[in-house]
């Protein structure tokens, strides 16, 4: 408690030091930690050019069925010290599947977070019974965890996925 | 996924910063789905479907194989490369009551260049294409018949844009299925001809087989249906030669005697000939016979 107090001076001295608006917006936004998250997304679209064909990574507002789409999340530790135990949990929206690119930095869970890890090792009820090994469409939650993160260090994660 | 569903990614991450765990939330992506514009047509008979005289009905599944409501333009093509025969297309008709048989009078007929009711995403629909015969076809000849379905919002190379034309206002894109697809469903000719084959056995009054006066001329007419349809309505008929007079009760059908009245049996006969009405001889069915006896005067 006293250690957050005491940052909290800290930052609004820096920023009496700079400029009155940044001292405005520390002031308005109290509960931003030393951490940012920002998302992104883009489509993977295959280009033809002269019989060669190459993957591009554009911009898209809108996306249509069977369109690959990659997911990033950029983390930063703009705060001064380290940052541990750092878990990126991820929601798949559910008109999504994941494509499984065999990078696999992160666990999944098939069952809305309850159980986690490598897509290989778990299974889903077959609807007859029994149970067969999770596919990429059965995917609910994606995980990572970065043990730690340096102050001022930043990184990304990202996952591929098909629209329904 | 249905058009103008909206996807969001949101992350979220919990951390330690050395007195204690806190969280922080992603901003939130958004992308929407646009509409996709595909369709798949298929033949549903799975064997060629037989005409005789009158119409025959063609069954084709037409889906909208897109993520959005879509009607389509339908059009049927006869003349098909390979075809003996040219069917003449008479129409195109929805199977409204879905029951997989075409009910004249119950289902709906497309009028010409109409598009196909909405089809929702998934959806299928099932057509009949109406074809009847041209004259002068050979029994057992195949042909088919081609139907072609369009996305009425438009269709063309993969990857077109029709901005703002989707459902609820999304751009409508068009498919891998470039939005068009065509199948081939065919018919088999199946006309039966009549043959008659006449024949004639004498016994003379002096015992023999020669033509003298008062020979007793006994004719046999073969009727035998060939080809794989059936005839309907067959009649056979046949004079009394000139100089020969019919012998009244003498008209025989297979064997059995027939009245010579016009009555209810089958055959009539006088003076000028006889007359009998075989019906409807179906394909493969035995050859029917009909004798009578005439006098040479």
């Amino acid at each position: 408690m006293i250690r957050q107090t005491l940052l909290a001076t800290a930052a609004a001295l820096a920023a009496f030091t700079a400029l009155p608006a940044a001292a405005t917006q520390a002031v308005a936004e109290p509960a931003a930690g030393p951490v940012s998250l920002s998302g992104d997304v883009k489509v993977d679209r295959t280009v033809t050019e002269n019989g060669q064909t190459r993957h591009v990574l554009v911009q898209p507002d809108k996306v249509v069925p069977g369109e690959r789409l990659v997911f990033t999340t950029s983390y930063r530790n703009s705060g001064t010290r380290p940052i541990q135990n750092f878990v990126v949990t991820n929601p798949l929206p559910p008109a999504v599947a994941l494509a499984e690119t065999g990078s696999g930095d992160y666990l999944v869970s098939v069952d809305g977070g309850a159980h986690w890890g490598p897509l290989a090792s778990l299974t889903v009820a077959d609807g007859k019974g029994g149970s067969r090994p999770a596919t990429g469409a059965d995917v609910t939650h994606l995980r990572w965890t970065i043990p730690q993160i340096a102050p001022g260090a930043s990184g990304t994660v990202e996952y591929h996925a098909t629209v329904r | 996924m249905p058009a103008g569903t909206v996807i969001e990614n949101v992350a979220t991450a919990s951390y330690s910063n050395g007195s204690g765990t806190a969280s922080v939330q992603s901003n939130k992506v958004s992308l929407r789905v646009d509409e996709l514009l595909d369709v798949a047509v298929a033949g549903l008979a799975s064997a060629p479907v037989p005409i005789a005289a009158g119409t025959a009905a063609l069954p084709y599944a037409v889906t909208n194989s897109g993520n959005g409501p879509e009607a389509f333009a339908l059009t049927a093509e006869a003349a098909v490369a390979g075809n003996p025969f040219t069917p003449t297309v008479q129409g195109i008709v929805v199977d409204s009551n879905d029951n997989g048989t075409y009910d004249p009078g119950v289902d709906t007929p497309l009028a010409p260049g109409a598009a196909t009711p909405a089809l929702a995403a998934d959806a299928a629909a099932r057509v009949f294409v109406l074809v009847g015969l041209p004259a002068g076809v050979a029994d057992a000849a195949t042909s088919q018949v081609r139907l072609t379905a369009a996305a009425v919002t438009g269709a063309g190379t993969p990857g077109t844009a029709f901005a703002g034309r989707g459902e609820g206002g999304v751009d409508a894109v068009v498919g891998a299925t470039t939005a068009r697809s065509a199948a081939l469903a065919a018919v088999i000719t199946r006309i039966g001809a009549v043959s008659l084959t006449k024949s004639a056995a004498i016994v003379d009054p002096l015992g023999g087989t020669r033509p003298l006066p008062g020979a007793l001329v006994t004719y046999s007419l073969v009727a035998r249906i060939v080809g794989s349809g059936s005839a309907e309505g067959v009649v056979v008929s046949d004079g009394v030669p000139t100089g020969t007079t019919y012998q009244p009760g003498t008209m025989k059908l297979d064997g059995a005697a027939l009245t010579d009245a016009a009555d209810s049996d089958a055959g009539s006969a006088g003076t000028a000939g006889i007359s009998v009405a075989l019906g409807t001889l179906l394909s493969g069915s035995a050859d029917r016979t009909i004798t009578f006896t005439v006098k040479i005067n």
